[in-house]
């Protein structure tokens, strides 16, 4: 089995592409580290290698987790499987 | 891997200290002593010039880090003996000196009544006595206790934090277990994971300590930014690997201090410390600035993971490259001492990539020479408090 993606705990939005070539429209497997779980989820943008997809769908100024923790909040709605970084999300320090 | 009983094979100095390189140093005091320690390590096979832009005008604070920094690296146990080159003689000699505490060979030589030929001669006698008696020094066996290790990391991506970091923080959680010399630092690099640091304290005072390095470190950055720092932290390269905010680059980072060992104390910028365990160092996070802060605090062997490809360096200090970006693995592999990608395909879990870093720990602090060493890189950068006067 080709890991596609990792998500460090179940409760992050977020997983990190680890694997080149994803491209819009792909189904990716993903694998959520802290508790052993795989999951599937379909991609709706192309991904670089080490950038993120939101594996959750979230609202304008959520809070985006992950290592269980708050990364930063969106601005911008993303849903499941959108290509997630400095265009829909800012730091809430500095 | 057990490691109650492992060893290595180093330098015993003078001072008890234990190095993994036995180098000789031409250390120029000054930006104007560069040329002739040069010139030293040209005519002289087997030693180091050790060049930097500072050491003029520099006043109160800036001048005792600027001293600390150039002492420490001479005092660092992987050096054998150092020969110190500036352009008068009085902050040479207060070099020379600081590091001449430690019991190890070093002398000094200023330019001015002299000039650059007589200075480069004299200087060429010494540093050839030097290498002909450090070639006779041979390695013995030591616990492994005896070994500083220090971390950071550079040009991360999320790999970076999902395995490279995790690799090393394995790696110190073991090294803890046996009561080894830690140090990790990054002071602005732990922005949004700084409570997690906070927690990881042995006592509330230790933590209090952090917290106030800490808060130091957002007013510097809030009294000089011009902009919510993206760019600088993190770094375009950063974003470009794909990590997008500082909280999310601070929380990769603390993978580094695994999940076991407790902070047991935090230092100043290239201060040493007074012994064993995790120590914290209030340092820039920019690469060459915080491994020259921890070589200079004595740290014989250092882990670098990075995500995008930092080709980093240093004279003295033996930087392993730690990996788990296949794609940078692939297209830069002569910087890799080691990959981790397998940790990323389920191929290889978290115990046996720890395993791994610390068998080429062993190998490097033996005599293996790492991808930066062979490939010459040799950054020394020295933190800069304020202008000179």
């Amino acid at each position: 089995m080709v890991v596609h993606f990792v998500v460090h705990d179940e409760a992050d939005s977020v997983g990190v592409v680890v694997v080149e070539g994803v491209k819009a429209g792909d189904t990716l497997t993903g694998w959520i580290m802290d508790q052993d779980h795989i999951i599937g989820m379909k991609v709706l943008d192309d991904i670089p290698i080490g950038h993120k997809l939101a594996i959750k769908p979230l609202a304008e100024n959520d809070t985006v987790i992950k290592y269980g923790e708050d990364v930063g909040r969106t601005i911008a709605p993303i849903p499941a499987g959108a290509y997630l970084h400095v265009h829909n999300v800012k730091t809430k320090r500095w | 891997m057990d490691l109650s009983k492992a060893t290595f094979w180093g330098y015993r100095r003078e001072n008890g200290r234990v190095g993994v390189r036995n180098h000789v140093i031409i250390l120029p005091l000054d930006d104007l002593s560069n040329a002739a320690a040069e010139a030293v390590a040209h005519n002289i096979k087997g030693c180091m010039a050790v060049s930097h832009p500072y050491g003029r005008l520099q006043f109160g604070a800036d001048l005792e880090l600027f001293f600390r920094t150039l002492i420490g690296t001479g005092s660092n146990p992987n050096v054998a003996a150092v020969v110190v080159i500036g352009i008068e003689e009085g902050w040479t000699q207060h070099v020379v000196d600081g590091i001449a505490k430690t019991g190890k060979p070093a002398a000094g030589l200023g330019i001015e009544l002299r000039g650059d030929h007589e200075t480069i001669m004299r200087a060429s006698r010494k540093a050839k006595e030097y290498v002909q008696w450090a070639s006779t020094l041979v390695r013995e066996e030591r616990p492994l206790r005896d070994l500083w290790v220090s971390t950071k990391c550079g040009e991360s991506d999320p790999t970076s934090g999902s395995a490279a970091n995790p690799t090393a923080g394995n790696a110190f959680d073991k090294l803890y277990g046996q009561g080894a010399t830690l140090v990790f630092g990054e002071t602005t690099e732990l922005t949004g994971g700084e409570h997690l640091v906070a927690k990881r304290c042995r006592t509330p005072e230790i933590a209090a300590q952090f917290m106030a390095m800490f808060n130091r470190y957002q007013e510097v950055i809030n009294r000089h930014k011009v902009g919510d720092l993206s760019e600088s932290q993190p770094t375009k390269g950063n974003i470009a690997g794909g990590l997008t905010t500082i909280e999310e680059k601070a929380l990769g980072n603390i993978q580094k201090i695994g999940k076991k060992c407790t902070v047991d104390g935090v230092l100043d910028k290239a201060e040493a410390p007074a012994g064993p365990g995790l120590w914290f160092m209030d340092s820039s996070s920019a690469g060459a600035e915080m491994v020259t802060l921890v070589a200079a605090a004595g740290f014989a062997v250092h882990f670098f993971p990075t995500g995008q490809g930092n080709v980093i360096g240093h004279p003295i200090l033996p930087v392993i490259k730690i990996c788990a970006n296949p794609r940078t693995v692939r297209t830069m592999s002569e910087h890799i001492d080691v990959d981790v990608t397998r940790l990323l395909r389920r191929e290889m879990n978290l115990d046996q990539a720890g395993d791994l870093l610390l068998d080429m720990m062993f190998k490097t602090a033996n005599g293996r020479l790492t991808s930066a060493e062979v490939l010459g890189h040799r950054e020394f950068v020295l933190t800069r408090l304020y202008e000179s006067a």
